[in-house]
């Protein structure tokens, strides 16, 4: 009789696909390269410094952390670089380096760690920390410049298409073909829509994202801000809204962040449809010209309760006991 | 336009391989071992003893109970033994052993029972139960059984299963391209049995040459639809393929018969139509033979019984050293540990493969990415059966619908975290069973 110990038996299926969490994050990260490039080009190399600093101390944060608490190091995963990665997107291109340290050590160990990491953590750790920066260094984190300004903390600051549209800051409006480009103050990556609906298609392509959140917050949104804006029925109005901010990029890339999110389609879509009326809300009524970190945040702490109240329906449960 | 379900995945088939390669009749080999648990029901009594002879197609095991099935010999010789032998499931089960003698001697009994139309819908179901016939598509249901649903569900539609949404397997293709009439002849059956003018066989369009094959045999006769289905797994699911071809939804927790639906696969239509042209019960089935370890993967017309090594070795043996070795297909097969075990009357393929992909890690995590939900057939939410199968939390696995899985694997299949829904839900819905038995007795 031949030897059975050699083949190995386990449950089916005995196949499975290649994609991993790892290759997940990669894609993310390959997605969001035209608008860090963007950002770097716009606002110089300042930019780079920042990027490097969030990634480098996301990741150091998460293995000393791991390392410390003798758990398993998981920085392989890639899962903090997109968080570092995401928060230097975030940032005003001269923010102090330091700031930006402790912006991202905050999002990987109180954010993600202390609720048991990757795939526990309930609101999303870059957007945490923001909003933490927000409050924590009011002046720095809205601090803005003009593109091509030129290199030190000197040069002259400005204030975004936002400000301007919301009547809270004095200035001229970018044309809104530059708006567009991304030609106009802002944070490192949320300034060029281009780049940034670049790296969203690619991660449509490769099935990263799925359409249901991102087109159910812009679209909410577009239409709120079509009908009740400031300038109702203008299209150029909308325009405006939507590619000024950080609208895009949070839709496309931290919206729709897994952990963070409900599962169920419907409960994907409502979720959507909160964040843009919440980002409504505050751009129109709120004391921020700005609203969307806020807004997802906000949904990320109601997704668990979607999640459980906002099911699917299984397949022929329609008729479950109609047919007995 | 091809039909589907919602839900469900491309899955690299893998059957470039074999889809070319025609059907050889393997024989010849020594000792045949027979299970008396070939099908979903109540086990079966041996009927010959050690000692005794036998021949083709002679009823060696059987029982009263309603939902069983009789086994019979593939081959004419001697019985040398009724005791537990190593079963596809991994479990020890009664078997006859019979040693062939090689003549292939034929049972006085079997004739060919000629023209379905001579004979009333109970003596079809009859024959058919004699015939030994179960669903061969993997679950080995009775299909005297399934078509004998109570008398108020009327049967509407009966579908063949040409879908073979499993990767690598091939038998189905084989048998639909080569011998459409045969196919044709156990549906024209039980169009029959429900006294039915319409019939319809669902095929996968990555099968384009058994599709023509079919629609011309059908064109003889009429009145059956050859619909092509979109490639996509799991469309050969009974309820998913019910809905591609009829629109019909099958309630949850239902049967086909709900709906007016009587699903049958390929080969156990064959085997219907065997009946009236050879009068040979279920003997023999198409098997592939496949894997990046065999040496000239085929498809085998296999006499019952027969030791998948021997399979493997008429193949040419293995190229490579197989990590994993499989009866039926990678997403819903069963992982053998012995090549000493017997092909049966649902061995739909055996498969040699030199990886194995599962994750033995448990560091992996659920990120939630939804994947699993979009994409379950069933439109479930393993993710969180998952977790609370995992906690051995029934009342939330019951909330959830656990019992509605089909275990077709596609949520295991793509999960990027690696995690295993369909082993844990598998062993919750034991657990329910089991509890819910309880409660009735």
């Amino acid at each position: 009789m031949e030897n059975t110990e050699k083949y190995i038996v386990s449950s089916s299926p005995h196949i499975h696909r290649e994609e991993t969490v790892s290759s997940i994050m990669l894609d993310v990260i390959i997605a969001l390269i035209p608008a860090t490039i963007a950002g770097i080009y716009l606002y110089g190399f300042r930019s780079a410094f920042v990027v490097l600093a969030a990634v480098v101390s996301a990741v150091l944060a998460e293995g000393l952390y791991q390392k410390a608490l003798k758990k398993p190091v998981t920085v392989k995963d890639l899962s903090a670089v997109v968080t570092g990665l995401l928060i230097a997107l975030n940032m005003p291109p001269y923010i102090p380096v330091w700031m930006v340290c402790i912006g991202s050590v905050f999002a990987i160990i109180i954010v993600k760690q202390l609720y048991g990491g990757l795939g526990k953590n309930f609101m999303n750790p870059a957007l945490a920390a923001r909003c933490f920066m927000l409050i924590a260094w009011a002046g720095a984190m809205t601090t803005f410049h003009e593109p091509f300004a030129g290199a030190g903390i000197d040069a002259v600051s400005s204030a975004t298409p936002l400000a301007i549209l919301k009547g809270v800051s004095e200035g001229t409006l970018p044309a809104l073909k530059d708006a567009i480009l991304g030609i106009k103050p802002g944070t490192i990556g949320e300034t060029s829509g281009v780049m940034i609906l670049i790296g969203a298609a690619y991660l449509f392509i490769r099935r990263v994202i799925d359409w249901k959140i991102p087109f159910a917050y812009i679209g909410v949104f577009a239409i709120l801000i079509f009908l009740f804006g400031k300038e109702r029925m203008d299209i150029t109005y909308t325009l405006y809204n939507i590619f000024t901010g950080g609208l895009l990029l949070g839709a496309f890339f931290m919206a729709t962040d897994y952990t963070t999110t409900p599962t169920s389609p419907a409960g994907q879509l409502i979720f959507g449809a909160g964040c843009g009326i919440l980002t409504f809300l505050i751009r129109m009524f709120g004391g921020y010209p700005e609203g969307v970190s806020f807004s997802i945040l906000l949904m990320n702490v109601v997704s668990p309760l979607i999640d459980r109240f906002v099911r699917t329906k299984s397949f022929g449960e329609a008729s479950r006991n109609a047919g007995k | 336009m091809a039909l589907t379900f919602r839900g469900g995945l491309h899955i690299d088939d893998h059957k470039s391989a074999t889809n070319t390669v025609p059907i050889k009749k393997l024989e010849g080999c020594e000792i045949h071992t027979y299970p008396l648990q070939q099908h979903i029901g109540a086990p079966l009594e041996a009927t010959v003893a050690v000692g005794d002879t036998v021949k083709v197609g002679q009823k060696i095991a059987d029982t009263q109970a309603f939902v069983s099935a009789p086994v019979h010999s593939s081959v004419s010789g001697t019985v040398k033994a009724v005791e537990p032998r190593l079963h596809t499931s991994g479990a020890m089960v009664t078997a006859v052993v019979i040693e062939n003698d090689g003549k292939y001697e034929v049972c006085e009994k079997i004739s060919p029972k000629g023209d379905y139309k001579n004979y009333t819908p109970e003596q079809l179901v009859g024959f058919i139960r004699e015939a030994g016939i179960v669903g061969m598509g993997g679950a080995g249901f009775p299909t005297h059984v399934k078509l004998s649903p109570p008398k108020e569900k009327k049967i509407t539609h009966v579908i063949v299963n040409g879908a073979e949404c499993e990767p690598y397997l091939t038998s189905d293709h084989r048998k639909m391209l080569e011998n459409p009439d045969e196919v044709l002849l156990g549906l024209k059956t039980v169009m029959h049995i429900f006294g039915l003018k319409e019939g319809y066989v669902g095929i996968e369009t990555n099968k384009p040459d058994a599709i023509e094959s079919m629609k011309a045999e059908a064109a003889k006769s009429g009145d059956i639809h050859i619909v092509p289905l979109k490639t996509k797994y799991p469309q050969g699911a009974e309820k998913q393929l019910i809905n591609a071809v009829s629109g019909k939804v099958v309630p949850a927790g239902g049967l086909p018969a709900d709906v007016g639906c009587v699903v049958i696969n390929v080969d156990t239509a064959v085997s219907i139509g065997n009946i009236f042209t050879t009068g040979m019960p279920l003997i023999s089935r198409i098997v592939t033979v496949s894997g990046d370890c065999v040496a000239q993967p085929c498809n085998y017309e296999v006499l019952t019984g027969t030791p998948v090594s021997y399979v493997f070795d008429a193949a040419g043996g293995f190229i490579k050293e197989p990590r994993k070795v499989l009866a039926g297909g990678p997403m819903m097969g069963t992982a053998l540990f012995s090549l000493d075990v017997p092909i049966i009357k649902t061995s739909s393929g055996i498969l040699a493969l030199s990886k194995s992909t599962e994750n033995f890690d448990e560091d992996m995590v659920c990120i939630r990415c939804g994947k699993c939900v979009n994409l379950c057939p069933m439109r479930l939410m393993p993710l969180y059966i998952n977790k609370y199968a995992r906690e051995n939390n029934v009342e939330m696995a019951e909330k959830y619908n656990v019992m509605d899985c089909i275990e077709c694997g596609v949520c295991s299949y793509l999960c990027p975290g690696k995690q295993h829904p369909v082993q844990n839900i598998r062993l919750m819905k034991q657990i329910i069973a089991e509890k819910r038995r309880a409660r009735k007795e």
